[in-house]
């Protein structure tokens, strides 16, 4: 797979923002979604009380989680579903591959699963000489291209059509240069579903799981999701222990939030509830922990686990649409991503919390009320004490608080900062002070307020 | 300690002070613009539908729209006369063909415009996915306005799988560029019976 370990966030975006044209592209598409969702949201009159509605919910999933996990799994075995923990990754994939091997099958057919991508489940099983095919139609490109998804809705956001063009005259032999979006699907779907009716094990994720009833929902708009599962003789489905909702009527609160957020669609096109195998077929669903735990134990942190992974708060964010999805080397990119990414990995992420310019519009536009850029910032507090700020954020920050430590030590420092503005502009337009890149610097004024307040001040006065 | 100790553990040590459920009878509507504000919405998100009187006008629209030289399959008895009965026990992969599929569906929902189908009405749950054309058949009562209401309605009934679907299936994966067709079937098609 395509990856950019060594580099950061900010030298990622570089790359990105090189073609000027792409990166409008790019810009105006996200915020042409995040458009169509106030519009489906404003045709709701009870729109915000749902939104509250769905967050008190999560917080009672993730106050009783324990419960509902032990009436989750004893629900699923009452309806003929196989249930496995996995505490990581690395469990997950066994797992997966234990059921397969058992079965003889060599050949497995995905649909959207972030979770899966998190977990690296496509390279293992291929080392294990078991090929899996992503069937989402972005992911199938993303797949093709080696390279992970950069939005967690839109896999391929970031791909110009002439780029798929060339993909698709590559791997599926189509006409050099075809590069139409409808003639492109065309074929993928004809080719695809020559792979669903020939694998015999297909895995999902899971949008909701309803404790209550032991059954699952899946939200798709291709409808790849079902033809991989109601072909397969071996149903798999992966999900994070967050995915539990109490009860099957709460499932109306988020579908009805869901779609609307992500694509500004009223529902998606296929909502299916997977309760019990279908004669001849085995179903199996793995728990998957992988941080999670980890994160319900960070009580400034653990509303992240509320997320209903719609991708509005990558839509609306400044940063996300003008830097990419891939600049975050995460799987689940943008701000959500930045706040879920420090706890799997703080040393590795460290850089993301920092994406951000904390304006807050990704908590507005939350589904479940995530206070996202609150917990950029509170990232921000704890990644700079684990010491993991890097050398420059680090010492700019302890100046900073000489600077900030007296009201003597602000008037030098805002003194000496006229003074260079002035006079050495150089010494802060450089490429040693990031800031500085595509900004100008402006003039230093004479005085500073505090000056220009007494003197003023003082000629005003008319004692 | 098996990974489901170990993780139930953490997860009991680290889930904060319980929290109740919301009440959630507040969001509820009244439906009396269910049927038009049904129709509306199912033309908006790219499918067909039509006010019947009864089955025969809805072979009549479906014998004018399709092309019923091909393999056309139902679940309706009223309706075998001209297409054929979907079986239960043949191997879904045999319905790779079929050009349309009319089925019946529990109810419809005014703000989405999904149909409610379980796997008792599909016959077999890969029909309403492989078919190339999709077509259900509803009754203009059954309409309920959100899904607060069909979830009350579909309260406690039991299934296997259950799925609403609205529209037909699509993407827009590559440029945001809206195809119909992805996986699914090219065309959705509601028949609501008055």
């Amino acid at each position: 797979m395509k990856q950019s370990h060594n580099k950061n966030h900010a030298a990622l975006a570089e790359d990105f923002i090189k073609d000027d044209d792409h990166v409008n592209w790019h810009d105006g598409a996200l915020w042409y979604i995040r458009e169509k969702r106030d519009i489906a949201s404003k045709q709701i009159p009870e729109w915000e009380a749902l939104r509250e509605t769905a967050s008190k919910i999560k917080d009672n999933v993730i106050s009783n989680l324990h419960e509902y996990l032990l009436q989750f799994e004893a629900n699923l075995k009452k309806n003929g579903i196989k249930v496995y923990w996995a505490a990581d990754a690395g469990e997950h994939n066994a797992i997966v591959y234990s059921i397969l091997r058992e079965k003889g099958i060599k050949e497995m057919v995905k649909s959207k699963s972030m979770l899966t991508e998190e977990c690296n489940l496509n390279e293992y099983l291929e080392e294990r000489g078991i090929e899996v095919i992503n069937s989402d139609l972005g992911e199938y490109i993303q797949q093709i291209d080696n390279e992970p998804p950069s939005h967690i809705v839109l896999p391929c956001i970031h791909k110009r059509k002439e780029e798929i063009g060339e993909l698709f005259h590559e791997h599926l032999g189509t006409e050099k240069g075809l590069c139409d979006p409808t003639l492109l699907t065309r074929v993928a779907r004809k080719h695809l579903r020559n792979i669903f009716l020939s694998r015999r094990a297909a895995l999902t994720g899971v949008n909701f799981a309803v404790a209550e009833t032991g059954e699952y929902v899946v939200c798709t708009n291709e409808g790849n999701a079902d033809m991989g599962a109601h072909l397969s003789e071996v149903q798999i489905a992966s999900m994070g222990l967050e995915k539990l909702i109490p009860k099957k009527m709460h499932l109306a609160i988020f579908l009805r939030l869901l779609a609307r957020s992500a694509t500004g669609q009223p529902i998606t096109i296929y909502s299916s509830h997977y309760k019990k195998p279908r004669e001849g077929q085995e179903m199996h669903l793995i728990l998957v922990d992988a941080g999670r735990t980890r994160q319900l134990g960070r009580p400034e942190f653990r509303d992240s686990l509320k997320c209903i992974k719609c991708g509005a708060c990558m839509n609306t964010c400044p940063v996300y649409r003008k830097s990419g999805g891939l600049s975050y080397h995460n799987t689940i990119s943008g701000p959500i991503g930045a706040i879920l990414a420090p706890n799997l990995d703080m040393k590795k992420h460290a850089d993301l919390p920092y994406a951000s310019t904390l304006c807050g519009s990704c908590s507005n536009v939350c589904p479940v009320k995530i206070n996202i850029h609150e917990q950029l910032y509170a990232w921000r507090q704890v990644i700079a004490k684990e010491g993991y700020a890097g050398n420059a954020k680090a010492l700019s920050m302890k100046a900073m608080a000489w600077t900030l430590s007296s009201p003597g030590n602000f008037a030098k420092a805002g003194k000496a900062g006229r003074w260079f503005l002035s006079n050495l502009p150089f010494v802060v337009n450089n490429k040693f002070n990031p800031w500085y890149k595509q900004r100008e610097m402006p003039d230093g004024s004479q005085d500073s307020f505090s000056e220009w307040y007494n003197k003023n001040n003082e000629n005003g006065k008319k004692k | 300690m098996s990974s489901r100790e170990k993780i139930l553990e953490a997860v009991l040590q680290n889930q904060p002070e319980k929290k109740l459920l919301p009440e959630i009878s507040i969001l509820k509507r009244d439906d009396r613009d269910a049927v038009p504000g049904y129709m509306q919405v199912m033309k908006a998100i790219g499918g067909s539908v039509y006010l019947v009187a009864d089955l025969t006008a809805v072979k009549i629209l479906i014998n004018e729209h399709f092309d019923i030289a091909k393999r056309v399959v139902t679940s309706l008895p009223e309706l075998t006369g001209d297409y054929e009965l979907l079986s239960p026990t043949v191997a879904p992969h045999t319905y790779d063909d079929i050009e349309l599929a009319v089925l019946r569906g529990h109810f419809g929902v005014a703000e989405n415009a999904a149909v409610w189908l379980t796997d008792e009405l599909m016959v077999q749950r890969i029909i309403p996915y492989i078919c190339q054309h999709l077509a259900i058949v509803i009754t203009a009562q059954s309409i309920v306005p959100t899904l607060h209401e069909a979830y009350e309605k579909i309260g406690q009934a039991e299934y296997g799988f259950g799925a609403f679907i609205g529209g037909p299936s699509k993407t827009a994966d590559i440029e945001q560029a809206l195809v119909l067709g992805a996986h699914g079937p090219l065309s959705m098609t509601v028949f609501i019976l008055q």
